[in-house]
């Protein structure tokens, strides 16, 4: 079998199921006791042990596996999830994910996990004393339990009962252990294979794990049956061991007591000791597996929401094109219709409008990717980086469910990334200090995601000492970026976007200053470079919001066709607050500049007539005029235009290589005539 | 040169008029000829940018070639045509008065630029072809749209 073609999915996978185990492994720390955590947790690492195994990735595979017991003596109670052992369990997630990283690059770097192993297999034997804390050392793992005994601890009293009966008609229980191979694919169905051999043979009364979860894949590679047979051992041991993928089979008779009676107690240190598979008590095993059946229940649900299929992004590429296409041969219809009043016509490409904007919808939401995908490794990462620094923070996110394109989404990591190491490592003090001034020893950075209008904010906001303007401006002097003159003259809030500028990233800037500096300028051309901003604002000893914001990066926008003299120019609907009306006299002028007092406020008028040098500009004395009010951020302004001709969505084209970086216009569109319409760029419209 | 020797010694041009002189541009450059449309106006962009057109779905930007040869302008008439070219991956349309013909022309008939020309266009120039009696004048389609002259953006 070619395994490449999985490789992709596998990374992918592998991926997923890290974060996962990151994530989990978080909300363990904070609940250590929570069963549901670490059932995600043991299926997010049997499955990478699963896909691992598959794909020939034996250390990892090991490491997992190794992983899987300990988790399993955490899920079954017999460890706690005390911090050595979730410590323990972060480096493995670590040692994995370089694992899965060198497998991505190919790389045959090898990496010494049996250390790692050698701890986790220790504990997994209960000989990791610290971990273990003496109220934790349940009865079944220090005390040793036979294991034919265990046959009457796996039935219940009804199903001993059946045993009896069965027996008292000449037929034998036989307990058989049957184990897959290592990397079978389709374990279920090897499973319900070896189900219907023994059926063929006798009764199977009891499955371990149930039936349920063999069905559902939901086990390891072993599981036991109980069957009511009149066959030896040795015939069904051949039976079964005939089904190919079976690794081995162990069939014993059964024990089963004479009456039921208090198992517990009657045995003794002769016995074989079972500490790995710490068995259980019937109540806790009931309780067990109710446990297993409510999981199964929600594991169910999980697959039917989370069913998905991975697309390349270029093919997603080029089907956002061909909509757009689409919109705009619909747009072209639209005013043929109108044109020849066909009704036929105009009703059908009514159908086609509402298709189309349908089609258009789910397109775009195709591409749009909640942040979280990027927000989800961040707390793993404020809590080792907050160990490391010895400080306390807590990390609080919100509107992670904010959705961004997913070009966007890929890049926006690392910026985010410097921005939380920079709170956490400039801004957050340490907590005696925070003692001192009267804060809260914990440390608070804040994380917050939401829409605005066409755009998308990201802040990162920590209540930590600020960052001081004076340093900053010493500093700014000191590296020859800004004379000591200019530096007099700025304003403190001027003085804190110096950290931008390239230059002021200098190691010495880290240790020395208490201003900030890593990669800020990285982090402010990578923002702009996908056509955000980013912005700071501080205050000494509150704290320092960094704010970035991203736009959607809608292919296809509403927008609003206006023109000018005979041109004709989009205005994007989400710069646009309204359209006034207004008369030439309304028009003051400030310093030459002219404005207008709307609801109390001065807004500024631009004349596209010269901000778009518009040649042999048309002057009409017009008494009344159309004035588009727009908004980027704070910023308001009011643009003069003729007419306005309407609102429409509008497919945004580039203008190519020949053309890019003309100020003042963000791209071109074609209109349902087949002209092409330039695309306003209101923020440039500020300068 | 390699685009020159494609053909062994001969080229082929697509032949067009600007004015009363006669130019070639390789016909591996050119992608397809269509009648004058309608062009935006780009502000901003430098004059020899006509502005920019559609061309089934994409926008392009249009080359004003007399402007950029420093030729007198005219009026656009019938015979108006719109040279779609495509170098290194950019495509660019170029206006030009006429398109005449498709010729071939001999390596050995071409002559280069500096005997006949001299100055700043001189540079748009990559030879002079004599066929017959009728001069062509060959361009260097890169140079013409500007590839490696970044726009200078004010």
């Amino acid at each position: 079998m070619d395994l490449n073609q999985y490789m992709g999915m596998f990374l992918e996978e592998s991926r997923e199921h890290l974060q996962t185990l990151n994530n989990c492994l978080l909300a363990l720390e904070n609940d250590p006791s929570s069963l549901a955590v670490l059932d995600e947790i043991f299926r997010s690492a049997h499955t990478i042990k699963g896909m691992s195994a598959t794909m020939g990735f034996t250390t990892i595979a090991e490491l997992t596996h190794e992983m899987e017991n300990v988790l399993d003596l955490l899920r079954k109670g017999t460890l706690s999830a005390k911090d050595d052992i979730t410590d323990i369990l972060f480096t493995c997630v670590d040692i994995l994910e370089q694992l899965v990283e060198n497998v991505a690059s190919g790389l045959d770097k090898p990496i010494d996990v049996q250390s790692l192993i050698a701890k986790l297999s220790a504990i997994a034997r209960g000989e990791f004393s610290a971990a273990v804390s003496a109220g934790d050392v349940s009865v079944e793992d220090s005390r040793p339990v036979a294991k034919s005994a265990t046959a009457a601890l796996k039935l219940s009293d009804m199903e001993i009962g059946v045993v009896r009966t069965a027996k008292a008609q000449g037929m034998e229980c036989y307990e058989i252990n049957v184990e897959l191979r290592q990397g079978c694919l389709l374990k279920s169905a090897r499973a319900y294979m070896v189900m219907n051999a023994l059926e063929e043979l006798g009764e199977v009364i009891k499955s371990i794990p149930p039936v349920d979860d063999l069905e559902q894949e939901n086990f390891d590679h072993c599981f036991q049956l109980f069957v009511l047979t009149t066959a030896d051992a040795e015939n069904i041991e051949s039976i079964v061991s005939g089904i190919s993928e079976v690794e081995r089979v162990t069939a014993t008779v059964a024990a089963i007591p004479e009456l039921s009676q208090q198992p517990v107690q009657n045995t003794t240190a002769l016995l074989e000791p079972i500490v790995n598979k710490g068995e259980k008590t019937p109540e806790h095993k009931k309780e067990k597996r109710l446990a297993n059946e409510l999981n199964s229940q929600s594991i169910d649900k999980k697959m039917k929401s989370g069913q998905s299929v991975r697309v390349d992004i270029d093919k997603l590429d080029s089907l956002l094109n061909l909509v757009g296409e689409l919109v705009i041969n619909k747009t072209r219809l639209e005013q043929i219709g109108l044109i020849h009043r066909l009704s036929e016509l105009v009703e059908t490409i009514e159908q086609m409008d509402r298709v189309t904007t349908d089609l258009q919808a789910v397109v775009m939401k195709v591409r749009m990717v909640p942040v979280s995908q990027v927000f989800n490794r961040f707390p793993r990462m404020v809590r080792d980086l907050s160990r490391e620094l010895n400080k306390e923070v807590n990390l609080i996110i919100q509107g992670e469910e904010t959705e961004l394109d997913r070009t966007v989404i890929d890049e926006i990591g690392d910026p985010l990334v410097h921005l939380l190491r920079n709170s956490l490592d400039h801004g957050i003090e340490h907590p005696a200090e925070r003692q001192a001034a009267g804060k809260n020893p914990v440390g608070e950075v804040r994380l917050t995601a939401r829409h605005e209008g066409n755009n998308v904010i990201i802040m990162v906001e920590d209540d930590g000492k600020g960052i001081n303007a004076d340093i900053i401006r010493q500093k700014a002097v000191e590296k020859g970026i800004i004379t000591q003159a200019e530096a007099d003259k700025l304003e403190p809030s001027e003085a804190v976007r110096l950290v931008f500028l390239p230059g002021f990233s200098t190691a010495d800037t880290v240790t020395d200053v208490s201003g900030r500096g890593v990669g800020m300028d990285a982090v402010k051309t990578k923002i702009e470079s996908l056509g955000g901003m980013v912005d700071v604002e501080t205050k000494i000893s509150e704290g320092s919001t960094f704010k970035i914001r991203l736009p959607l990066t809608l292919a296809i926008i509403q927008a609003l066709l206006v023109k000018v003299c005979d041109e004709i120019y989009a205005i994007p609907l989400g710069n646009i607050d309204s359209t006034i009306n207004i008369r030439a006299e309304d028009i003051k002028t400030v310093q030459s500049q002219e404005a207008i007092l709307l609801r109390g406020q001065i807004i500024p008028i631009v004349r596209l007539t010269s901000v778009l040098n518009i040649p042999n500009a048309c002057l009409h004395n017009q008494d009344e005029l159309f004035v588009v009010i727009v908004h980027i951020g704070e910023y308001r302004a009011g643009i003069i235009v003729d007419t306005l001709i309407g609102q429409q969505e509008i497919v945004i084209k580039s203008m190519g290589k020949l053309l890019a970086g003309i100020k003042v216009i963000a791209g071109a569109t074609i209109l349902g005539n087949g002209h092409v319409a330039l695309i306003l760029d209101v923020g440039a419209l500020k300068q | 040169m390699s685009e020159l020797t494609y053909f062994g010694n001969e080229i082929h041009l697509v032949v067009f008029k600007l004015g009363r002189e006669e130019y070639g541009v390789n016909i591996l450059q050119v992608q397809e000829i269509k009648r004058m449309t309608e062009i935006t106006r780009v502000p901003h962009s430098p004059d020899y940018i006509k502005g920019v057109m559609n061309l089934r779905g994409s926008v392009l930007p249009v080359i004003d070639l007399k402007r950029r040869l420093n030729i007198p302008p005219q009026e656009h008439t019938e015979d108006t045509r719109i040279i779609i070219i495509k170098v290194e991956e950019i495509a660019v349309g170029m206006i030009v008065d006429a398109v005449s013909e498709v010729t071939i022309i001999n390596q050995s008939d071409i002559e280069p630029p500096h005997t006949v020309v001299v100055g700043v266009t001189a540079d748009y120039i990559s030879g002079v072809g004599k066929l017959e009696n009728r001069l062509l004048i060959l361009l260097r389609s890169d140079v013409i749209i500007g590839i490696g002259q970044e726009l200078k953006v004010s």
